[in-house]
């Protein structure tokens, strides 16, 4: 089961309280998980990513285990305490604007 | 007695005021979305229950929401707007060629007599539609694609298609206005389209007549006269009398003929109003006095309107999609300021209430006439 941390305003988009838990099939990548989340929760495709590049929104950042993963790429490995589900994948919005 | 529900999109939420007939009494409901940009809300004649609703945000993009039940519960819709084919290059600021990129939906209008069709005019400059209550979305690309798209360039908002005029007489006719671009027609329901704009005269680009170019603001018409229009360009007071075939200007006595939104009177097609702001480089009210200007002749004579207005100290300014009329007798009229007031009229502009006065800053006013 992995979990995934939510910014405020994509949570109250998809309607979900804390983290999410989804169960990945396969190697769990950014990628993977990004898929697996826009399945269960249509409301999300395009808010992290593009619609059609399906490149990071600039402004949303990917954090886990203390890193910035955001800029690896999207079928590389999470770290193994991402894959447990012991640590959250964190989605977050860039400190910017007002 | 019938009613108002007024649409109001702000830079952080939306927000639905609703009274009877009166339009004395007024409720306040929202925020929805708040903390989203929400650049337009509005109903569909067919459905008055039925509002779609932009909302966006510089992090996480594009939304559109859809309410069955006039603003009480909203569900998203697709929010996939994706060019069709390759998408080309248009002018960037310095005159470079730069690929259109969505960035988000201005304008959203609903048919008149379907509730699930829907056009949407976005940014970067395109006009899409859907006909399934916005379960998809597909570009009409006849727009961008006519010829003169490559010499489209931003507007200091944006390249954006912000203003949509369906004609009453059937789905052939209709009209889009883009910053800065100019006015274009359709006459095959947005199959193929081309540019409205003879007459119009912008000095800050390089060929002041050319046939694209212009920082049109608005655009506006009465339904029982679809072939005159009027537009609120960067600078000038427009109309035209043969469906955009030609302009002459109609500033006539206004204080400045810069500005955003342009009105036309519910039951009277010469009743027209304007929102003048000092200059483009001063976007807020001339002399600090918040004052509406209304043509009673089709313009070029225009008288001030300030009853219950602030006539001191003002410095707010009205944009494009941020004025409305109903269709009640009197005719109402309502617009909101980038500092956060909604303003209404129940007299056809002769005096003014604010309904709320400190929302975050009002992007669109949309009023429903109720049964």
């Amino acid at each position: 089961m992995i979990r995934i941390g939510l910014p405020p305003h994509l949570r109250t988009l998809a309607r979900v309280e804390g983290d999410v838990e989804l169960d990945v099939a396969g190697p769990v990548t950014t990628g993977a998980v990004l898929d697996r989340l826009e399945e269960a929760y249509p409301a999300l495709r395009g808010t992290i990513r593009d619609h059609v590049t399906q490149r990071r929104r600039p402004f949303v950042r990917f954090y886990a285990c203390g890193k910035d993963l955001s800029h690896q790429p999207a079928d590389a490995p999470l770290p193994e305490a991402v894959a447990s589900g012991a640590e959250p994948l964190l989605v977050v919005g860039a400190m910017a604007g007002g | 007695m019938s009613g108002v529900r007024v649409l109001v999109g702000t830079r952080k939420g939306a927000f639905v005021l609703t009274s009877d007939g009166k339009r004395t009494r007024w409720k306040v409901d929202g925020p929805f979305f708040g903390g989203w940009e929400m650049y337009h809300v509005k109903g569909s004649p067919a459905d008055p229950d039925r509002l779609y609703a932009s909302q966006s945000s510089g992090w996480f993009g594009q939304q559109v929401q859809r309410s069955d039940d006039g603003g009480k519960t909203w569900n998203p819709v697709d929010n996939k707007f994706v060019y069709d084919g390759v998408p080309g290059t248009h002018q960037w600021y310095d005159g470079t060629p730069h690929p259109w990129e969505f960035k988000r939906v201005w304008h959203l209008e609903p048919s008149r007599d379907d509730p699930d069709t829907v056009y949407a005019g976005v940014e970067d400059a395109a006009l899409f539609q859907t006909r399934d209550g916005g379960k998809s979305w597909h570009e009409l690309s006849g727009l961008r694609g006519h010829g003169s798209g490559p010499h489209w360039q931003p507007g200091a908002g944006g390249m954006c298609l912000h203003t949509i005029l369906l004609d009453p007489r059937g789905k052939e006719r209709m009209f889009v206005a883009i910053s800065a671009a100019g006015a274009f027609r359709s006459d095959d329901g947005g199959t193929s389209w081309r540019p409205i704009n003879r007459g119009l005269r912008s000095a800050q680009i390089p060929d002041p007549e050319a046939e694209v170019g212009h920082c049109v603001h608005r655009i506006a018409m009465h339904p029982s006269r679809p072939d005159v229009l009027f537009m609120q360009k960067h600078w000038d007071v427009m109309r035209s009398d043969d469906g955009g075939g030609s302009w002459r200007e109609v500033s006539g006595n206004l204080p400045t003929d810069f500005g955003f939104p342009i009105e036309v009177h519910a039951h009277e097609p010469e009743t027209v109003y304007v929102f003048p702001i000092k200059s483009d480089s001063e976007h807020y009210v001339p002399d600090a006095k918040l004052r509406v200007y209304r043509s009673r002749t089709g313009g070029n004579e225009w008288e001030a309107l300030t009853k219950g207005l602030p006539q001191q100290d003002c410095y707010v300014n009205i944009l494009r999609d941020a004025s409305s009329v109903d269709a009640l007798d009197p005719c109402g009229l309502y617009f909101g300021t980038t500092g956060g007031q909604v303003y209404a009229s129940a007299d056809a502009g002769d005096s003014w209430t604010a309904i709320v006065r400190d929302l975050p800053a009002v992007l669109s006013v949309e009023a429903q006439t109720l049964p």
